[in-house]
């Protein structure tokens, strides 16, 4: 054979395959603007080409190494966070206590760095948690008091510490267990298989509802899901989570089917949770930062769920 | 002495501004940039913070940096040796008096001479910052200074969110996004005023974000 894919370590091969899914996609989506003018894809256009940087900047963390990507998501976190403080409503005189909660995110991608693992697993839900209302009593105003707690807090779950486990999963293995970071059960490994399947339990939870759905389980929250949707999804993302738990993960097929629908259920629940905030703000999406996917919120909402499950599961059983 | 002034401006704009305002505080862009190429013309928004200037000079390209000139009050900007010499050479500012009393030419006659020399002028029709997110009555000099010059197009960008990041009297940057919102040139008419007025509130109705509680 001219080029001997089974060569190439096991996240080059799976992102390869995702870089050729995503070239398919580009080529369809331009034959089909191609060929029928007279309808609008400018929508699906927008989101590939928006798939292809969110693709670029995930490679860019996965081949550089553990500190690129500890930074890249601190990064993350940031934007995700001033995007929840944008859209939230917050009070003129805890504008002091916001600026303290951005100052979560280097402590945290900090300890995340040098692999403390139990002050990255307390300091935002116990140490945050105190000192944010504690500097609130000192600003002195009791007025929406407990709702600018609730705000601020679930703010920093969402976007520092949820989000923060993804980068964990990069300082996770041992390095005398793991010297390669490209093969199975590597740090880039576990997260190229959370991502990837959470990204793609959106998609195909999406797809069979838009097929089959008939039962809406949320009409108040999110009218577009579906009974037939979410079980499809669930069990797509499980047979693939099988597919792929041998190749990326330490687990074995049968335990990469359960993480995997565990992962389709916990991707659907954050993504029903981020909507009950935007319903509740009254808005329709979080931002226009990512075209046609709208802020970078809602493309990470399944995650806030998906990321520490999956961690949690990983880190007990394997490491 | 120019040169290095110039020079200083320009590293101050493409090193620490436009890096601080592309990725501290982000901007949101509601729909697609309408901006000028280059000068003559005028640029009016809406004034909450000192971050105001920075996000309109940043959104204009670097080559035309030279070209900018927010229109500022003298008697704010010129009180201290070192603040009048950051503002006038490395803000570009064009100090205007605001008290009758202390003026030698008409506010609206310096500003229609800049505009002649060809320059980008940045003016706060409401005059001074108001409170954050909520915009306070309009002045008249923008009228009288379009009737000036009816030629030079008027580009009216609405900001939101600055006021919550740097809000009056406090030097302490918080980050939140601030959302831009442009609208189509205009050209002097005989009811500017009121125009001006509706395309605020339309551009201003195109943001739904939350206020401070």
């Amino acid at each position: 054979m001219f080029f001997d894919l089974s060569s190439l370590q096991p996240v080059t091969q799976v992102f390869g395959s995702l870089f050729v899914l995503l070239l398919v996609a580009t080529l369809v989506s331009f034959m089909l603007s191609r060929s029928k003018p007279q309808t609008d894809y400018s929508e699906l256009t927008q989101r590939i080409n928006s798939w292809w940087i969110m693709m670029g900047v995930f490679a860019l963390s996965l081949y550089m190494g553990p500190m690129v990507t500890i930074l890249m998501f601190a990064m993350l976190s940031f934007i995700a966070l001033k995007e929840y403080f944008s859209m939230t409503p917050t009070r003129l005189v805890d504008r002091r206590v916001l600026f303290w909660a951005y100052l979560t995110i280097p402590l945290q991608y900090y300890f995340i760095s040098i692999g403390w693992y139990g002050m990255f697993i307390i300091f935002i839900p116990v140490y945050a948690f105190l000192f944010i209302p504690f500097r609130m009593v000192l600003a002195g105003e009791t007025k929406n008091y407990l709702r600018a707690v609730g705000n601020i807090h679930w703010g920093l779950m969402l976007t520092v510490f949820t989000l923060s486990h993804l980068a964990y999963l990069v300082v996770l293995p041992n390095e005398a267990e793991v010297k390669n970071l490209m093969v199975s059960g590597s740090g880039a490994a576990l997260l190229l298989y959370l991502v990837l399947l959470t990204q793609l339990n959106d998609v195909s939870q999406y797809v069979w509802g838009k097929l089959f759905g008939k039962n809406k389980i949320a009409p108040a929250i999110s009218p577009n899901k579906t009974r037939e949707g979410l079980i499809g999804g669930v069990l797509t993302t499980g047979l693939l989570a099988m597919a792929l738990a041998e190749t990326l993960t330490p687990m074995l097929w049968w335990h990469g089917l359960l993480v995997g629908l565990g992962i389709g259920m916990a991707g659907f629940i954050g993504d029903v949770s981020l909507s009950a905030i935007k319903r509740d703000i009254g808005i329709k999406d979080c931002g226009q930062l990512i075209p046609g996917h709208g802020g970078i919120l809602d493309r990470l909402d399944s995650l806030t769920f998906t990321a520490p499950l999956f961690f949690h599961v990983i880190r007990y059983c394997y490491y | 002495m120019n040169m290095i002034n110039r020079a200083l401006r320009w590293f101050f704009f493409a090193i620490i501004i436009k890096p601080i305002v592309k990725l501290v505080i982000g901007l949101r862009y509601q729909n697609k940039p309408i901006l000028p190429e280059d000068g003559p013309a005028l640029i009016i928004a809406n004034h909450n913070s000192h971050l105001d200037t920075m996000v309109l000079i940043s959104l204009l390209p670097l080559k035309v940096l030279h070209k900018v000139q927010p229109v500022a009050a003298a008697d704010y900007f010129l009180k201290n040796k070192f603040i009048a010499w950051f503002a006038l050479n490395i803000i570009g500012i064009l100090p205007i008096e605001r008290q009758s009393e202390r003026q030698t030419r008409s506010p609206v006659e310096q500003c229609a001479e800049a505009l002649k020399k060809g320059k980008i002028l940045i003016f706060f029709p409401e005059g001074s910052r108001g409170h954050p997110e909520t915009m306070s009555e309009l002045k008249y000099g923008v009228v009288k200074l379009a009737e000036q010059c009816p030629q030079v197009p008027i580009y009216p960008i609405y900001m939101h969110g600055l006021g919550k990041s740097l809000p009056k009297g406090d030097a302490l940057l918080v980050p939140f996004f601030c959302d831009v919102v442009f609208s189509e040139p205009m050209h002097f008419q005989p009811n500017l005023f009121e125009q001006v007025k509706a395309r605020f509130e339309q551009m201003q109705s195109s943001v739904k974000l939350p206020k401070w509680d």
